[in-house]
């Protein structure tokens, strides 16, 4: 391998990565106050759709963009309403959710399919592009990856240095404690599923506005439920969730790789790779139940009633 | 006056009756508002949507053609729901027994043998289970979550599904298309009446309604599914096997799964095509919950998933509605039907605002 062909495999890693990390950046979120919301490939479809449909309609990649956000978090309202106010099983909440978003953006999308499309245009920094082997893959791509930098630290920072962050554990780990000493669990919960929300729809919106600017239905492809596993595979750490988008956009390319060595596979068998990447995985960390137990949130899943 | 929520001393069974038609009654309304917004006249739209498709002795079969793979679907996922095993893997269990069942089936063109039929529908069944077998073993031993396995597996079947009609199983005399060849009569699902498409695959389906009831309400295994579905612990405490009744119902699961997909490609379509399910296996999921996970009331909600498949292609054709308008009233029934569900656990009540109304939070 020559050190162009590793520097292309690199670019394309993180450009493939991004919708995984900023869907699971915002799952880990969620799952961090207690809330499994299985609804993400649901959002990410209806962000991706809404991304295009605003996009193409008003000829600005940035409505596009901010429809996509905007709509991930109006469906994550409807979780919201049925997993905390009802009291729903989450499971099953989530599951609805991301049915109704297959059903609804294949519905209001079907005026777009096929529609052309001007995709984001990649911002080339000067210099620290010509970098050799990783210039490339972070400093001359699209916009929405730089900004899924920023999102990553600003989850980091969140997550173990602010007092907000703490707020968040605290309610994840233990809500009965949370409301004694006078938070409430409910509120926490909504603004963590709604930003859960709001980063599947940019996922979503990245997928249809940059990464293959088009729509067509079910285009997400299983990504929503992959961030889920990747959530998992991070063992709910924002570190991890970073490094583990990366492998699996590197296992969703291999094909690339495969081409730069000559070999020839089809294209349906490689297709199948990152499922059984995100399987094996699962395999591999699940298997250890303890250090499961060690790093989820407890009381994650579980519907919180208030005690009267 | 105002509205106070109260909480249940225990679930209310009317509700858990009533929540499900409660559900479509509220779907049926926001249906009749879709109509309404898209300038077509509501009831006109509900009436092309769910009565012009079956009003037809033709129209009725198609209803069961559409139905069987669903319910023999949605029985074997009802199972799994009773034991908590959260099995999404239908779909994938049923394009695997559609592929495995037509690659058994081009191996039979040329035979007249009346056992060619039998072997290829046990083909597909196996191979369904054998999909369900591996998320059951990676639950059993690696711990694994079933959801998110079920899930990866059915993108692998689907396009292990495409690589057999792109590559393998794909006709040679067929200028291209990614179809296999057509399978001949000996391997083809005789049809119950003739004239209609209506096939053996609908009596399965029924079958398997029969199965499914006696095995819950009448046998020990049943028994003890349903114990570990309501409290694993007190499975466990009872001394039941419980990775073996993991194991059991995610067979049971993938083998009528499995029997939908090659009933589908010896029934109905009769060769192995890249459509083989427009998502019966996504609307299972659908069925079993607004079904209760019981035997007759998926019957019933089998029935009308297959209507609102029929209702979106008759949308289609006389009102020129996108065809996924049955996508969208299948997750906005669902939505509703946990909504609904609050019924059971909680009662809504009008009061005086003068009295101390015990108001729970929601």
């Amino acid at each position: 391998m020559d050190i162009d062909l590793i520097t292309n495999i690199l670019f394309a890693m993180v450009r493939t990565g991004t919708p995984l990390l900023l869907v699971a950046l915002g799952e880990l979120v969620c799952e961090k106050s207690g809330v499994l919301n299985l609804g993400q490939e649901g959002m990410m479809l209806m962000g991706a759709m809404a991304g295009f449909a605003i996009a193409f309609t008003t000829g600005n990649l940035w409505f596009g963009v901010a429809a996509g956000i905007a709509v991930g978090m109006l469906m994550s309202l409807l979780f919201g309403f049925l997993a905390l106010n009802l009291n729903a099983n989450q499971v099953a909440s989530g599951l609805a959710l991301t049915i109704f978003g297959a059903g609804l953006s294949a519905y209001i999308g079907s005026d777009f399919v096929g529609k052309p499309l001007t995709g984001m245009e990649a911002w080339v920094i000067p210099v620290l592009s010509d970098i050799p082997l990783i210039g490339k893959a972070l400093f001359a791509q699209d916009p929405l990856v730089y900004l899924s930098f920023i999102l990553f630290g600003a989850v980091f920072i969140f997550i173990y240095h602010s007092r907000p962050g703490l707020i968040l554990k605290a309610v994840g780990e233990s809500p009965d404690s949370a409301v004694a000493v006078g938070l409430s669990v409910i509120r926490v919960r909504y603004l963590a599923v709604m930003f859960g929300g709001a980063m599947a729809g940019l996922g979503g919106a990245y997928l249809s506005l940059a990464y293959t600017p088009l729509w067509s239905d079910n285009m997400t492809a299983g990504r929503g439920w992959i961030a889920l596993a990747l959530v998992v595979f991070a063992s709910w750490r924002v570190g991890r969730v970073l490094l583990g988008a990366y492998l699996f956009g590197a296992a969703s390319i291999l094909h690339l790789v495969m081409q730069g060595l000559g070999v020839s596979v089809s294209s349906n068998l490689l297709a199948t790779l990152p499922y059984m990447a995100t399987i094996i995985v699962l395999v591999l960390l699940s298997s250890n139940q303890a250090r499961i137990k060690l790093f989820a949130p407890m009381s994650l899943g579980k519907p919180f009633h208030k005690t009267q | 006056m105002s509205l106070s929520i109260q909480r249940r001393a225990e679930e209310s069974r009317v509700m858990s009756y009533c929540s499900p038609l409660l559900a479509l009654v509220l779907t049926l309304i926001t249906g009749a508002l879709l109509f309404w917004v898209q300038g077509e006249s509501p009831l006109g739209g509900l009436y092309t949507f769910f009565i012009l498709p079956v009003a037809d002795l033709y129209g009725l079969s198609e209803l069961g053609v559409k139905a069987a793979p669903i319910l023999l679907c949605a029985t074997g996922l009802a199972i799994c729901y009773r034991a908590n095993v959260w099995n999404i893997g239908a779909e994938g269990q049923l394009l695997m027994g559609a592929l495995i069942g037509s690659w058994a089936a081009l191996n039979f063109l040329e035979t007249t043998s009346s056992w060619a039929l039998p072997l290829v529908l046990l083909t597909g069944a196996f191979a369904g289970m054998a999909w369900g077998a591996i998320p059951a073993l990676l639950k059993n031993h690696f711990n694994t979550n079933e959801i998110l396995t079920t899930i990866m597996l059915n993108y692998i079947a689907l396009n292990l599904l495409l690589f057999g009609v792109h590559g393998p199983l794909k006709d040679p005399a067929g200028f291209n298309f990614p179809e296999s060849a057509l399978f001949t009569e000996g391997i083809t699902l005789p049809v119950l009446m003739e004239g209609y498409r209506l096939h053996l695959g609908a009596l399965f389906a029924l079958l398997a309604v029969a199965v499914i009831w006696v095995v819950l309400s009448r046998t020990f295994i049943g028994f003890q599914i349903r114990v570990l579905g309501l409290d694993s612990s007190a499975a466990h405490y009872a001394g039941f096997r419980e990775k073996k009744l993991v194991l059991l119902v995610l067979l049971f699961s993938g083998g009528m799964a499995g029997l939908a997909g090659v009933s589908e490609v010896t029934g109905p379509i009769g060769q192995l095509v890249p459509t083989v399910s427009p998502g019966y296996g996504y609307s299972a999921i659908i069925v079993a919950f607004l079904g209760r996970l019981h035997p007759v009331g998926i019957l019933l909600a089998s029935l009308l998933m297959a209507l609102v498949y029929m209702g979106s292609e008759m949308g289609q054709i006389e009102m020129g509605l996108p065809l996924a308008l049955g996508g969208l009233f299948q997750g906005v029934l669902l939505f509703y039907l946990l909504a609904c569900d609050f019924l059971i656990l909680y009662r809504i009540r009008w009061q005086r605002a003068d009295t101390n109304a015990v108001a729970s939070e929601a």
